[in-house]
């Protein structure tokens, strides 16, 4: 998109007139990324929904023996998720790799603040009660699991929580 | 074959390609994998009026994708449980049928929100997408997911379980 702009330098009328042109192309084609974007987006999604399911990330009873250290399966599927996800943004970063709109593909780090150490304790705590991640509870709901809902309320409202809670807690 | 398919998928085969979602959402959509943003985006959606900060200033169209993501991983539940399952998967244990197991997964779902937000992310975006970007605060948060959990498993679990 950037390369369109610099081709049309001298300003005579026909330029501008194709400068008008490539303008409407131009729009015509993100309005295209954005829903190819989201096309894109709710498939991954509806590959992580299988995968979740079909691993059984989703059950309450994998969560709980994960913790009682009585089954090694989620140890293992976070570790070897872990890393292949490594290996695939290595390979992006060596290779500077743009995405399939042209873009280039850059991680925001996501920052340390005193919510890392007190908001994931209590998000850990909620995963073992719950026995799912925010993830997992849009899989079971998926899935038709009506208790589910609880669940997911519960999320809901604990965000509301933290929007509400938010300037007063340490960060 | 077919047989693997319907049977649940072991560690070796579901967690790569679990991982490989990472790498995947970067190239096809240009997007950090990460759920728990999907909270944020249904509350500024779901009170368009509100004083918060946390609401009033997140961008409603730049997160859109988010619920996108969570309904794709909606429709892969339903995919896997009904179409891709020989037998029905237990999702929970008949002990949580009721009111009591109703209030459980109520309040740990509050702590599943509040916590996953104040953190700024849940096991995908910390967890997965982090580690797998070596960000430290990432692992600090993951070290400290585990805390929780098992601290309340193995503290509270004859009380909660």
């Amino acid at each position: 998109m950037a390369t369109i702009n610099k081709t049309t330098v001298t300003p005579t009328p026909t330029s501008t007139v194709e400068t008008e042109n490539k303008t409407t192309a131009q729009s015509s084609t993100s309005t295209a990324d954005a829903a190819m974007v989201y096309a894109t987006t709710l498939m991954v999604g509806t590959f992580l929904g299988i995968l979740f399911t079909k691993s059984e990330v989703v059950r309450w009873q994998r969560i709980n023996d994960m913790f009682l250290f009585q089954d090694s399966h989620l140890y293992l599927i976070i570790g070897s998720a872990v890393a292949v996800a490594m290996l695939g943004m290595f390979i992006i970063r060596k290779y500077k790799a743009s995405d399939i709109y042209g873009q280039p593909i850059r991680y925001t780090p996501k920052p340390f603040q005193k919510g890392v150490i007190l908001g994931g304790t209590t998000f850990g705590a909620g995963w073992a009660i719950a026995g799912a991640c925010p993830g997992t509870i849009y899989a079971q709901l998926g899935s038709g699991v009506g208790l589910a809902c609880f669940t997911g309320a519960g999320a809901l409202a604990g965000m509301y929580l933290y929007a509400l809670t938010k300037p007063h807690l340490p960060h | 074959m077919t047989d693997f398919i319907l049977q649940p998928w072991p560690w070796w085969f579901s967690g790569p390609l679990i991982g490989s979602a990472v790498p995947l959402l970067y190239l096809l959509a240009g997007k950090g994998f990460g759920v728990s943003t999907s909270l944020q985006q249904l509350g500024a959606l779901c009170s368009p009026g509100s004083k918060l900060a946390y609401l009033k200033n997140y961008d409603r169209r730049q997160g859109a994708w988010t619920l996108v993501l969570a309904l794709g991983i909606a429709i892969g539940g339903f995919t896997g449980s009904h179409w891709l399952s020989a037998e029905p998967i237990e999702f929970l244990p008949a002990r949580f049928f009721g009111v009591w197991g109703a209030i459980k997964l109520f309040i740990g779902g509050i702590l599943i929100g509040f916590g996953a937000r104040y953190a700024g992310g849940c096991t995908s975006g910390h967890a997965i997408t982090g580690l797998a970007n070596l960000n430290p605060p990432s692992l600090v948060a993951t070290i400290f997911f585990f805390v929780g959990g098992l601290g309340v498993t193995w503290g509270l679990g004859h009380i909660l379980f």
